[in-house]
């Protein structure tokens, strides 16, 4: 390679690339301030996902409305947006969440965080209520509030489209919501894109509820790269590193729906809402198939990607069949092969992918909307629901035009049961009655991924205390599946924090198990304040970067020099922000509506299919305990999971820290 | 010999990734405003098209230039900006048939693809292959091909079915 141009390198010299901007809009009154984000401040919670839930935590009142203008609604990318660094596509989204009255978090990649930055800005505070509904549009450091009234009620892409042509550029990135989110669904997500969707915890319904239809953003300001010539050589490397992951490589040909199969061929997944763990005859959405019709409809070359990252593990389709037949759209991911195929027993490719289409034109996070249908389905069949209640509609399990005829009831409140679904698990079973709690598969009052984690103690114990609600992205140890050596385990989970506790290969096992989530925890922290995808770090595969090797990426990109401990330390300091905010608005441990529980099937309906070792399996309640208090013990938090005040002193949140920003 | 880039927008996942370390690569800074290389998008179809400088060799920036400022460099086959002779007047921008003429609004100068001197970055780092840099005598041969192959794997069709009639 030539030697890079002269001024390539002088212009790099102890540049510091974090001039990035926080914006203020107040949408009551109109008021619009912005401000630097001072250093110490990056120091302390770096940005993106960490220094959301700072803000979070320091802009609402204890016990706010999640709808009510009090709420405030964060926009953001990670400190490594639109840097020379891999795969920096993430857009973090947090506010109270209406679905579960605590922590609201949502991530999604796509191109919208780095244009954001190009605009000159990386977090923005939403807060009050516009009178109409109404958009923001930034544009190089510029911010205006804009009427949406002509855009108000078209669907995801369409708004999108429709804010190009007003605006007269085609190269604006919008963060939108679909009709769910302005009928205040409260699983109603943001998208960008055809299917790029923050699309847990509601995110969406709080836009809606402050009459929030987009957020408009376009940039040409330059990101500062501190040393632009190493922050150049250093990603080819770490690209290399990512891709050289056959976990990668088969993600960037199958996409997700490859999990999807091979989580269900040895019965990790949930099928008939809870009552098996394994969708038998699923040949027509096994993730081959799904990949046969992308290439059908799409051609060979049929995979694209978010923002500089080189996974490419979105696929494209048209519906090849059926009432949208021909409509182009991205995905499905495991979470619609989960929604509209595995959980309801509709085992065929033309449903998932048409209920995919819909999700992402409506605007509505597929994997609640999927499991509330299944678990109505579950009440139907056990007369809990019955015709009445359904309109007349057969919710019976593998009947595929009721499922997506729900969909549409829920995103615009159709009839009594679209209505009450929409409200979300823990209001539809107070307002459904009878026992129909005991059937949702929730936890903190958000429904579970599609997987079971029956047979897995280290992922229900990742479930039942992830802190936005169950949810797999927090702190899950996936690899715990893929029986590795224990001295490679100890390789990855004893850095950068020593630990020589128990450590087991055996995924049954309950040994070391809440090391392993709290190692995780931290780890996806530390990834959603770089603002990176998990898909390069240690999720999927054991191979990818982590701890060690953030701090380089870090140096040649902003600057800022850090180790691999205080990483750690910040994710440390950023989880106990997110437990803090949940112990604030009603977290208790046992509490099966708030707390780090889980529903009781977990622990009293052995899985019925699989592979041997899983048949027959289920959690036990007093080993999962053992589990949560030994979990507390590791965090510093004490046996109610409230953080010591050692362990606040030590991570310097002692102390009022709110005057920061 | 002379080498081109060779693109083959059907590889292109949309990424965006050349465009960012062309700006990094060239400006030191991200900013796919300042890269020389672009990614046109239709979303709604799911379609991609990087364009870039195709080099011409009777360039039409080159013979608009009133102040000749643009020349060929025959070693690498690039047609290339002299900055200190260049008046900003953008005539080349106006007269580009493909729109790989730029022009910075920060820096306000024009800018193209330079062809990192003969180790294009955007080629460098797209792994998937949709840009290459290739012998230019070589772009038909690759095209003939994936032509050939196309025309080999139709007439087997075209074969199968009439077996089957």
């Amino acid at each position: 390679m030539p030697p890079l141009p002269e001024r390539v390198e002088r212009r790099g010299v102890s540049k510091m690339a974090l001039n990035r901007k926080i914006a203020y809009i107040d949408l009551t009154t109109g008021n619009i301030e912005t401000r630097p984000i001072p250093l110490e401040v990056r120091k302390k919670f770096l940005g993106g996902r960490g220094l959301d839930a700072y803000l979070l935590l320091n802009h609402t009142e204890k016990g706010c409305d999640p709808l009510g203008p009090g709420n405030a609604l964060i926009m953001s990318g990670g400190i490594l947006t639109a840097t020379c660094a891999s795969a920096t596509a993430r857009t973090h989204i947090m506010a109270k969440s209406p679905l579960t009255n605590m922590l609201g978090s949502a991530n999604m990649g796509g191109f919208f965080a780095p244009e954001l930055a190009w605009a000159g800005f990386h977090h923005l505070v939403i807060k009050g209520k516009a009178e109409k509904p109404v958009y923001i549009w930034i544009h190089n450091g510029e911010i205006e509030i804009r009427d949406a009234a002509a855009i108000w009620g078209k669907t995801t892409t369409e708004t999108q489209w429709a804010i190009r042509e007003e605006l007269g550029d085609e190269d604006i990135k919008s963060a939108v919501i679909g009709p769910a989110g302005e009928n205040l669904v409260a699983y109603a997500n943001v998208m960008t894109g055809i299917k790029n969707s923050a699309g847990r915890t509601g995110m969406g319904c709080v836009m809606g509820s402050k009459n929030l239809k987009a957020v408009a953003v376009r940039g040409t300001m330059d990101v500062e790269i501190a040393h632009p010539v190493e922050a150049l050589e250093y990603n080819k490397k770490f690209i290399e590193q990512i891709t050289s992951a056959k976990v990668n490589q088969t993600q960037g040909v199958l996409g997700t729906p490859f999990i999807w199969g091979a989580t269900n061929s040895w019965g990790g997944i949930r099928n008939r809402n809870f009552q098996y763990n394994q969708c038998e005859d699923a040949d027509d959405i096994e993730p081959e198939r799904i990949d046969e019709i992308c290439e059908e409809t799409m051609g060979p070359h049929h995979m694209t990607g978010c923002f500089a990252c080189q996974v490419h593990c979105r696929a494209q389709y048209k519906v090849p069949s059926g009432p949208f037949a021909g409509k182009y759209d991205e995905g499905p991911e495991y979470t619609s092969l989960g929604a509209f195929g595995g959980e309801p027993d509709c085992k065929s490719a033309e449903t998932v992918l048409a209920g995919n289409h819909l999700v992402d034109q409506f605007g509505v996070d597929n994997l609640e909307i999927g499991s509330m249908i299944s678990w109505a389905m579950e009440l139907y069949e056990l007369g809990i629901l019955t015709s009445k209640e359904t309109d007349g509609l057969d919710l019976r399990f593998g009947n595929d035009e009721a499922l997506l005829e729900m969909v549409e009831r829920i995103c615009f409140r159709k009839g009594w049961l679209g209505d009450t679904l929409a409200d979300g698990g823990l209001p539809a079973a107070e307002k459904i009655g009878k026992s129909s709690f005991d059937y949702l598969i929730q936890v903190k009052g958000m429904n579970n991924l599609h997987s079971d984690e029956r047979g897995t103690p280290a992922l229900a114990l990742n479930i039942a205390t992830a802190s936005r609600g169950s949810d797999h992205l927090r702190s899950r140890p996936a690899i715990d599946l893929y029986h590795l050596p224990e001295k490679v385990l100890r390789k990855i989970y004893s850095n950068p924090i020593p630990y020589d506790g128990p450590l087991s290969s055996e995924h049954t096992s309950y040994e070391g198990k809440p090391w392993q989530v709290f190692w995780q925890e931290n780890c996806y922290m530390a990834v959603d304040c770089l603002g990176i995808c998990k898909y390069h770090t240690v999720f999927l595969g054991a191979t990818l970067p982590n701890f060690e090797d953030w701090p380089k990426v870090l140096y040649y990109n902003t600057g800022l020099e850090m180790t691999p401990e205080e990483i750690w330390e910040i994710a440390e300091r950023c989880n106990n922000l997110e437990r803090l905010f949940n112990l604030r608005e009603g977290l208790r441990r046992d509490d099966p509506r708030k707390g780090d529980t889980l529903n009781h099937r977990y622990f009293d309906e052995p899985c019925r299919r699989g592979a041997p070792d899983i048949v027959g399996s289920f959690i036990d309640r007093e080993k999962f305990s053992k589990m949560i208090d030994e979990f507390y013990a590791h965090h510093g938090w004490n046996k109610n999971g409230v953080p010591k005040k050692e362990t606040l002193k030590r991570l310097g949140l002692d102390q009022e820290p709110s005057h920061l920003l | 010999m002379e080498k081109v880039l060779m693109i083959n927008y059907q590889k292109c996942t949309g990424c965006r990734l050349c465009e960012l370390v062309c700006s990094v690569m060239h400006d030191g800074v991200s900013n796919p405003a300042r890269s020389r290389i672009k990614i046109m998008k239709w979303e709604a179809e799911g379609l991609y098209v990087p364009m870039s400088c195709h080099q011409c060799e009777d360039a039409p920036c080159m013979n608009v230039c009133p102040v000749k400022a643009i020349s060929r460099d025959e070693d690498l086959g690039s047609v290339t900006v002299d900055y200190d002779i260049c008046i900003g007047c953008r005539s080349c921008v106006a007269v580009c048939p493909f729109g790989a003429m730029n022009y910075n609004v920060i820096d306000k100068k024009v800018f193209k693809c330079d062809l990192c001197g003969g180790d294009p970055q955007c080629v460098r780092f797209c792994e998937v292959k949709a840009i290459e840099y290739v012998d230019a005598d070589r772009v038909s041969v690759y095209k003939k091909r994936d032509a050939a192959q196309r025309l080999y794997a139709a007439q087997k069709e075209g074969a199968a079915l009439q077996a089957a009639l």
